[in-house]
């Protein structure tokens, strides 16, 4: 018994650095969750002699009025976000997939995989600049068309759509790339047999790829339902600005105003401890239904 | 395979279709870099496209000459120079002890649902601000560094990659009366240099390009790091802490240009880097995604 403990001990040990970090950085910070049913001074410190209030912070945030406003733009901005996020790169891994030749293939994997690696700082800068109703290149671009300038980042009609195109054009080629990756793990003996017994490319689309694959997409639609509530903080923060708060106003960048700036903490842990809840239920049957789905287990 | 017999539409459409998509997806890029080397007067009545008019370094000689930009380099190199090798360790640390089977490692589970559970559920940005200040990290490097230090994903990701290294290798590590200390640095580090690389470039990467934490967590502008700073200057427009000298420069470029050259500049170490992380990422994403 002693022996096997020594033996262990040296592992436990590893263990150490690392959940002193976490304790540290992410459970006191849980434990700071009490701030949103105190009437929080930041002078008396995290857990000094703070006013408890009950539920006040959160009555008071129901019924705000932009509080139903910004849920509603949280959940339209991220579900679309998802939907197509999800469609998109498996409609460009299957076209990429049909490519003939290998050169054209990785040119163009490598040029949709670019914009992921770019911050949102970069890509809201480079954005900012393309948009702009003011000599911005896609304005003048669509007005050979002979359509009229738009403010795709300061008109509330278009900008949860600016916020959505933009969001999977980051995106789409990581999810591609996913996909593309579980296309190649299909067995290439069945695609010569189908052609041999006639089939054509949207037979052999419909009937080898897609269900060749449809663990990776069951598993990846499962897993982003997780993400509901995070419309994107990092996004809009870079994009918006006070003219498109009503369509564009996120949970995320609604709780960095009312607590940061308008130094509500307790109002705005409330709202940020109202979407943790929600997000853990959503990510917690996520993983349940990944789980029994996809056999998907993470450890 | 594939016979070549007959023209074929389809194929070349496709190919056309795709081509046009990855245009979409580099030419902002490159307009944006055009932009940054025209002549302020070329870029403000909008003649560049998508190569620069009027050829000129002038807005990086202005962005280069601040030294604002250059102590906010400084504090994004610190960061990855730090925060890299501290991601490393720690995720060596948790993974090997985690990719043990429960009877060899006591509350195996109770420690893995503990680090997971970071992932799933945190405090708030509130909670999470205020217990930094408390810890009297802001205006800090380390409120850069430490808060992260555990990345749980690279953990599952590493873990996962040791359960595949064969058991035989450790049991004759452990009979030559290696410890685990000595196994882990002697077999599996080595083992896993491809794993490990791929956990580095997400590391900075993600290093590189954080900048919410910078912004919030740094009173002092002098302390931002660079993807903060370019946020003040390029998002927010933020001059306000510019001398009158400074200004008076500023007014020979134009505001476009020097924005351009400075998102340019904040994403030329990713694009430098680029063909690895490629590389690499997509490993990276085989190993993490389509596992199981």
């Amino acid at each position: 018994m002693r022996a096997k403990l020594r033996k262990e001990l040296p592992l436990h040990l590893m263990l150490l650095p690392g959940l002193v970090m976490i304790i540290l950085f992410s459970y006191v910070p849980m434990a700071g969750v009490m701030i949103a049913f105190q009437k929080f001074i930041p002078a008396k410190g995290l857990f000094g002699d703070q006013k408890w209030v009950g539920l006040d912070n959160f009555e008071y945030v129901m019924n705000l009025p932009s509080f139903t406003q910004v849920l509603w733009n949280t959940l339209f901005i991220s579900s679309l976000k998802l939907i197509l996020g999800l469609i998109i790169p498996l409609v460009f891994a299957i076209l990429l997939n049909e490519l003939a030749s290998n050169v054209i293939k990785r040119s163009v994997q490598t040029a949709i995989y670019l914009p992921y690696f770019l911050s949102w700082v970069v890509l809201g800068g480079i954005l900012i600049d393309i948009l702009s109703p003011s000599g911005g290149i896609v304005n003048e671009f669509l007005g050979w068309f002979g359509v009229s300038k738009i403010f795709f980042l300061g008109d509330n009609d278009w900008f949860p759509f600016t916020l959505i195109a933009s969001d999977v054009w980051k995106n789409f080629g990581y999810g591609t790339i996913v996909y593309l990756a579980a296309i190649t793990g299909i067995d290439p003996g069945l695609y010569e047999a189908a052609t041999i017994d006639g089939a054509n490319r949207w037979h052999k689309t419909w009937h080898i790829t897609i269900p060749g694959i449809r663990m990776v997409i069951v598993l990846l639609s499962v897993l982003s339902l997780g993400q509901l509530l995070n419309a994107g903080f990092d996004q809009v923060f870079n994009l918006y600005s006070p003219q498109v708060y009503e369509s564009g106003d996120i949970l995320d960048t609604f709780v960095y105003r009312i607590g940061l700036l308008d130094a509500q903490y307790g109002v705005a842990t409330a709202v940020g401890f109202f979407k943790s809840i929600i997000s853990l239920t959503l990510i917690s049957s996520s993983y349940f239904l990944a789980y029994r789905f996809a056999k998907y287990r993470i450890f | 395979m594939r016979p070549k017999k007959r023209f074929d539409g389809i194929a070349v459409l496709n190919a056309t279709f795709l081509i046009l998509v990855s245009l979409l997806c580099i030419l902002p890029l490159i307009h944006i870099i055009a932009v940054s080397f025209s002549s302020s007067a070329a870029a403000s009545a909008g003649y560049v496209r998508l190569w620069p008019v009027d050829f000129t370094f002038a807005s990086y000689m202005y962005t280069m000459s601040r030294t604002e930009f250059w102590q906010s380099m400084l504090v994004s190199l610190t960061r990855i120079g730090i925060g890299t090798p501290l991601n490393l360790l720690l995720t060596i640390l948790v993974a090997y002890p985690l990719s043990k089977e429960s009877h060899a490692l006591r509350f195996r589970s109770v420690y893995a649902w503990a680090f997971f559970v970071t992932m799933l559920f945190n405090g708030g940005l509130i909670p999470w601000y205020t217990t930094l200040k408390e810890y009297g990290l802001l205006d800090s490097i380390w409120a850069l560094v430490l808060p992260g230090a555990v990345p749980v994903f690279s953990v599952v990701l590493l873990l996962n990659f040791f359960r595949e290294i064969p058991k035989e290798l450790e049991e004759a590590a452990l009979i030559d009366g290696a410890g685990h200390f000595r196994t882990v640095w002697s077999i599996f580090v080595p083992i896993s240099k491809p794993a490990l690389a791929t956990l580095a470039l997400f590391s900075m990467v993600e290093h590189w390009n954080s900048w919410f934490d910078g912004l919030l967590l740094m009173g002092n502008p002098a302390n931002y790091p660079l993807q903060s700073y370019i946020q003040t200057i390029v998002i927010q427009q933020n001059l306000s802490n510019m001398s009158r000298d400074a200004m008076l420069d500023l007014a020979l470029i134009s505001d476009r240009t020097l924005k351009s050259s400075q998102i340019f500049l904040g994403s030329l170490p990713i694009i430098l880097a680029y063909p690895f992380l490629q590389k690499y990422f997509v490993k990276g994403i085989v190993l993490g995604s389509v596992k199981g």
